[in-house]
């Protein structure tokens, strides 16, 4: 574990040139680095700009209905049988999830540039959903660029974002999921960098993004800890988050580095078992290398060829993650590990049931890895867990492993 | 000195541009590369770009995803490209040959396994996508200790303020990009290009080749009459797609293409 020194250091990351140890960095081919730059110098300035925070503070409250509460699930920890479980409800967000804090930064940083145009990749379809919401709202044209795996399985989002006057366009290339809709949202950018903004929806790609979506959803974690030590006089002992991209987990986690005692532990998609081969768990079992703008865990093979990947969550079906949660694991800061898909809809009937809250398929890989925490720990100790989506969207997948025709 | 820096100084004493044509390595199968190879330095192109193939080629439009696609349906990996090189290199000493593609190979490989193998297959250069100068000196040292020149993009959108920084780093010759967008995608405006090539001209020596949106005789002539070189590819991988049921016939479709370009470059 890093000395309070270091973790003071550690959050202060990225470093001028974007990296956090090795990782994060700019990889992206010359005719983008304008537009990274232009971006950088924008946000820098906006985000230090008191004006632009009570503009960003004002929607977060208003819009997006923040902040959202921190609940003790007091049933699912009695069933359980261990630590308290807190869940901190971002599936009570306007859209339904965490994806909302970060689109309507971006849309403010969008409105301030003067660029008419917005895209954005999604997998799940909460962040494409998030984009076209804001979109609509300032009046913003917005094409979203979405896997055609996952227009199938995710059809409620894709209805979603037409009706809010998105155009979504299905990717048919590649894996056809969200790595491959990261691609052809960034071939966009290349050809329309001029009018358009790009919108990423995880905590990853090229610098600035992984620092200014963190920044944007660090909301949670600054709502989270004072919501803590406002109900029960004390930090949590572990925070618990889902890890696709990783950028409801950074949120989550950001606030608290300092906070030696807490530990902070991400759960990525163990799919049919990490073992299998067929998961999205680059932290668990992947390895260092350079995709989509920055240098991270990867899942690729030995020559270097991205992996395909798979989950039951499409939000969690990518094969790279966020660069800041890379360098928390090999600093040891903070824990990475697996929930497979057969413990995640476990843990999606359960919390469905006895707190009569649906989880997103994403979350529910945090709440299955949260119950196994807990019954290690003792009944005084406490979980927060980022419930970062309400399950709505997910009835379909549901309903099919159901054999029910919805 | 590099091959690069000999054929250039070679073509502006006889008062010729460069004819640089782009390939994806083992497209549509791993045979078809060096004999390619060799037909199109038969057909008058002065250097090779050989594409590494990638699954995940984000700079690149359709065409030369589907090529990379193909290649990848043969697991042609990094290793195969060199050894490709490498063949290609026991029958031609002198036509200097670039590795194009993406960095997550390169990595995984390792930045100094690859650039020893790289010089002793006979590579004179590498020119990787993703990797812009800000993110590469450390594998720039390696490359220019084995005598390898690191190729740059610059781009419409690249400020004037970052051309020479750009260009220090870089040897052999820029790439200018001459289109917003991906492989393949808009129209040329020579004019547009002329003009941005005599900006860049101010702040390097570097030789210049221009790509992106050459799709004919005419064009690569036109480009090149503004430049050092035209660089082409998404025409030449499209007549590779259309045969890859038949891939025999592709060494002499594609240097019939080629020949016509040299033809109007050198007219």
């Amino acid at each position: 574990m890093p000395t309070s020194n270091d973790l003071a250091k550690l959050k202060q990351l990225p470093d001028a040139s974007g990296h956090f140890g090795p990782y994060g960095g700019r990889f992206v081919s010359e005719t983008l680095i304008a537009a990274l730059q232009d971006l950088e110098r924008t946000y820098e300035k906006l985000w230090r700009d008191p004006d632009f925070q009570a503009e960003f503070d004002r929607d977060l409250a208003h819009y997006v209905g923040r902040p959202s509460p921190l609940y003790f699930a007091e049933r699912l920890t009695d069933h359980v049988g261990g630590a308290k479980i807190f869940l901190k409800r971002e599936d009570l967000n306007h859209t339904g999830a965490h994806k909302v804090n970060n689109t309507i930064g971006q849309a403010l940083l969008a409105k301030h540039t003067g660029k008419p145009r917005i895209i954005a990749e999604t997998g799940a379809g909460q962040h494409g959903v998030a984009s076209a919401t804001v979109a609509a709202r300032l009046g913003l044209e917005c094409q979203v660029y979405m896997g055609i795996d996952d227009v199938e399985r995710q059809k409620l989002n894709v209805y979603r974002m037409k009706l809010l006057g998105a155009t979504v366009i299905p990717v048919e290339s590649g894996t056809r999921t969200l790595k491959d809709a990261m691609n052809e949202a960034m071939r966009d950018w290349v050809t329309n960098v001029d009018n358009t903004f790009y919108i990423i929806g995880t905590a990853a790609g090229p610098h600035p993004y992984p620092k200014l979506v963190r920044d944007f959803q660090s909301i949670i974690g600054r709502e989270a800890r004072s919501q803590c030590l406002e109900q029960t006089g004390r930090l949590p002992d572990a925070l618990v988050a889902c890890v696709g991209g990783g950028s409801n987990a950074i949120g989550l986690f950001h606030p608290f580095i300092e906070d030696e005692s807490v530990r902070m532990i991400g759960v990525e998609a163990g799919g049919d078992g990490v073992e299998t081969g067929r998961h999205a768990a680059p932290l668990t079992v992947g390895r260092p290398g350079v995709l989509h703008g920055n240098r991270t865990y990867l899942m690729a093979d030995e020559g270097g060829q991205i992996q395909g990947t798979h989950s039951i969550s499409a939000g969690l079906d990518y094969p790279g993650v966020g660069p800041e949660h890379s360098w928390l694991k090999d600093c040891g800061r903070a824990e990475y590990t697996a929930a497979t898909d057969d413990e995640a809809m476990d843990a999606f009937r359960l919390l469905t049931r006895i707190e009569g809250i649906m989880p997103a398929l994403e979350s529910s890989h945090a709440v299955a890895h949260a119950m196994k925490l807990a019954k290690e720990m003792d009944k005084d100790q406490i979980i927060v867990v980022n419930l970062s989506g309400r399950g709505d969207k997910d009835i379909h997948t549901v309903a099919e492993i159901d054999g029910i025709k919805v | 000195m590099s091959r690069i820096k000999i054929c250039f100084d070679r073509l502006e004493t006889q008062g010729r541009k460069a004819l640089i044509p782009y390939v994806t390595a083992g497209d549509p199968a791993p045979q078809v590369t060096v004999p390619l190879l060799h037909a199109m330095v038969e057909a008058g192109a002065d250097i090779l770009e050989l594409g590494i193939p990638f699954s995940d080629p984000m700079a690149d439009g359709p065409t030369i995803q589907l090529a990379c696609e193909r290649a990848l349906l043969h697991n042609t990996s990094i290793i195969d490209v060199l050894a490709m090189v490498k063949t290609f290199r026991e029958q031609d000493q002198e036509t200097p040959i670039v590795l194009m593609g993406y960095l997550n190979p390169i990595e995984m490989t390792g930045y100094e396994r690859f650039v020893e193998l790289a010089s002793d297959a006979g590579v004179d250069g590498v020119l990787t996508v993703d990797l812009p100068p800000e993110e590469s000196t450390a594998f720039v040292s390696l490359l220019n200790e084995k005598d390898m020149d690191a190729i740059y993009l610059l781009a419409p959108t690249t400020e004037e303020s970052r051309v020479s920084e750009v260009c220090r780093q870089g040897s052999g010759y820029v790439y200018y990009v001459s289109v917003k967008g991906v492989t393949g995608s808009a129209e040329l405006d020579v004019d547009e290009v002329a003009a941005k090539v005599a900006m860049i001209r101010k702040h390097t020596n570097l030789r210049i080749g221009v790509g992106f949106g050459i799709r004919d005789a005419a064009s690569a002539r036109a480009i090149s009459a503004v430049s050092d070189g035209a660089i082409v590819g998404s025409v030449l991988v499209n007549q590779i797609a259309a045969l890859a049921d038949t891939p025999d016939q592709i060494p002499a479709a594609v240097a019939a293409i080629v020949k016509d370009m040299r033809t109007a470059m050198d007219a």
